[in-house]
């Protein structure tokens, strides 16, 4: 069954975090308001510190601590895959019992199995995370978002410190995935190379506290973003609105630098 | 935590050169009060087969296993429940520090004089001496809970059940390793003594009737057969427990 996917509705009137044992509060986010299409592939992208993965542990329902609604449409309950900025699989179950422990105790075995062959992780699937590479790593807990038969995906910067290759390799896997299996994504970088690459739509979020200063829609198909001319010309009307230039750098993705949400 | 793994034959040599170093040095002394390895052990044969070793071993051992199952479960729960909470935490922390520092001997003294020299007394007095480490341990194991492991169980709406299952308890099995082994080291010692203030049986009592008769060969044999068990345990299950609990480490 082809799961339908799911819009979100996001209206943040404010997300403090208190200030425990004398540190001054911070206010994360302010009035961060966006509508996110059912389907729609919805990059985020900012300064660090602006409360991008704060952002998405709202959406996820982790943090119910704010001001403000986030909601769901047309199903007001979503089935979230969630890509973690480090891919938190468990250290003491294989990869395939990583991925096994998020599904339904009755799942089938066969799909799991489909889905590991197709991700690239078939060889690896009896082994421990310890023993993987961080490109694998990353593999693993793309499967396991992907797993659930996910309406909707959260990934935060889920490419971040592997080498160009890889994380080249994984962007071309994530949109093959999306291709076969429909979800909304909702998708963090500081990285706009990768940004473009991937984006419907390019959200851009303030310094803290964040919220929405500019939106990019991407209407050129993905394949012709990497031609030269319309690179340079997506590349230049981003980094305006993002209000800083960016590297004349290949697209890399490698992200650079720290991203302390 | 985890010791180099001594090799089988690494400790049969060393078992070994104990005996011969015993055997040689009760020759020197020469006194009925210093027993040589093979008297010791003859007895010790002969009282497992003709005398009340087993018996008493026995005694001693069901003593030791239902202290240590009620310590370790009470314990858990206790630690985890400080750890989750501030209020009990701040409620129960004077309990457990005064317990920690409460010798053994005077918790078996007071239980015997409150409760009677009974089964139950007994078996409270060793409990109550584990207890507070392993409530400390499980609390300091509870404290260091990895968040993003949790959120992670959160966001994918695993169940209560699956969450304690795969991915607490396994971050609280290094915890629950140490408590156990400390714990069995301490509840070995602490029984005997119970046994010996206020039991009609067990090693504890029978080292005290040898103690009295000064059969230091009995004495030496029963502490023995006792500490034969003890390192059964922690050869048998406690160290494979441990490997394979720690198995994805590698």
């Amino acid at each position: 069954m082809a799961p339908v996917t799911v819009g979100v509705i996001i209206d943040i009137d404010e997300k403090r975090y208190a200030g425990h044992a004398g540190a001054t509060p911070v206010t994360a986010l302010r009035n961060l308001r966006a509508r996110v299409a059912p389907s729609e592939f919805c990059v985020i992208t900012g300064p660090s510190g602006c409360g991008k993965t704060t952002l998405l542990n709202l959406i996820a329902g982790l943090d119910r601590d704010f001001a403000g609604l986030v909601n769901f449409e047309p199903s007001p309950v979503p089935r979230i895959g969630y890509v973690f900025q480090s891919p938190r699989l468990l250290p003491w179950r294989t990869v395939r019992d990583n991925i096994a422990l998020v599904l339904p105790r009755n799942a089938d075995r066969a799909g799991l199995d489909a889905l590991l062959t197709e991700i690239g992780l078939a060889d690896a699937a009896d082994a421990y995370p310890s023993r993987l590479s961080g490109g694998m790593a990353r593999r693993a807990a793309l499967a396991r978002a992907f797993a659930i038969a996910p309406n909707l995906l959260l990934m935060d910067e889920p490419f971040l410190s592997l080498d160009a290759p890889a994380a080249e390799r994984l962007r071309r896997l994530l949109l093959r995935l999306i291709s076969t299996r429909p979800a909304t994504v909702l998708f963090v970088t500081h990285d706009l190379a990768e940004a473009i690459d991937l984006a419907d739509r390019i959200l851009v979020l303030s310094a803290a506290p964040g919220r929405v200063v500019a939106e990019m829609p991407i209407a050129v198909p993905r394949e012709k973003r990497r031609e030269p001319e319309i690179l340079a010309t997506l590349r230049a009307e981003l980094a305006r609105l993002a209000g800083h230039p960016i590297e004349p750098c290949i697209l890399n993705g490698a992200g650079v630098g720290s991203a302390v949400p | 935590m985890v010791g180099v793994p001594v090799s089988l034959a690494g400790r049969v040599v060393s078992l070994l050169s104990l005996l011969v170093a015993w055997q040689a040095a009760a020759w020197l002394v020469h006194s009925r009060l210093f027993p040589g390895a093979g008297a010791v052990l003859g007895t010790l044969a002969e009282e497992a087969i003709h005398g009340d070793l087993l018996h008493q071993l026995g005694a001693t051992l069901a003593r030791v296993t239902i202290a240590f199952a009620l310590a370790m479960t009470i314990g858990t729960v206790i630690g985890i429940a400080m750890a989750r909470s501030r209020t009990i935490d701040t409620l129960l922390d004077s309990g457990v520090v005064l317990l920690l520092n409460l010798p053994a001997l005077v918790i078996a003294v007071l239980l015997y004089v409150w409760f009677g020299l009974t089964e139950a007394a007994a078996i409270g007095a060793v409990t109550l001496s584990k207890l507070p480490t392993v409530v400390v341990t499980l609390r300091e194991g509870a404290r260091t809970l990895d968040r993003d492991l949790g959120d992670m169980a959160k966001s994918f709406r695993l169940s209560t059940w699956r969450t304690l299952r795969h991915v607490v308890l396994p971050q609280l099995s290094p915890f629950f390793l140490i408590a156990s082994r400390t714990g069995l080291a301490l509840i070995w010692k602490i029984v005997l003594v119970v046994e010996l203030l206020g039991r009609p049986d067990g090693i504890g009592y029978a080292i005290q009737v040898f103690f009295q008769l000064f059969d230091i060969r009995r004495l030496i044999a029963y502490a023995l057969a006792f500490v034969a068990v003890v390192l059964a345990v922690e050869w048998g299950i406690l160290q494979p427990l441990e490997r394979r609990l720690t198995r994805w480490r590698r």
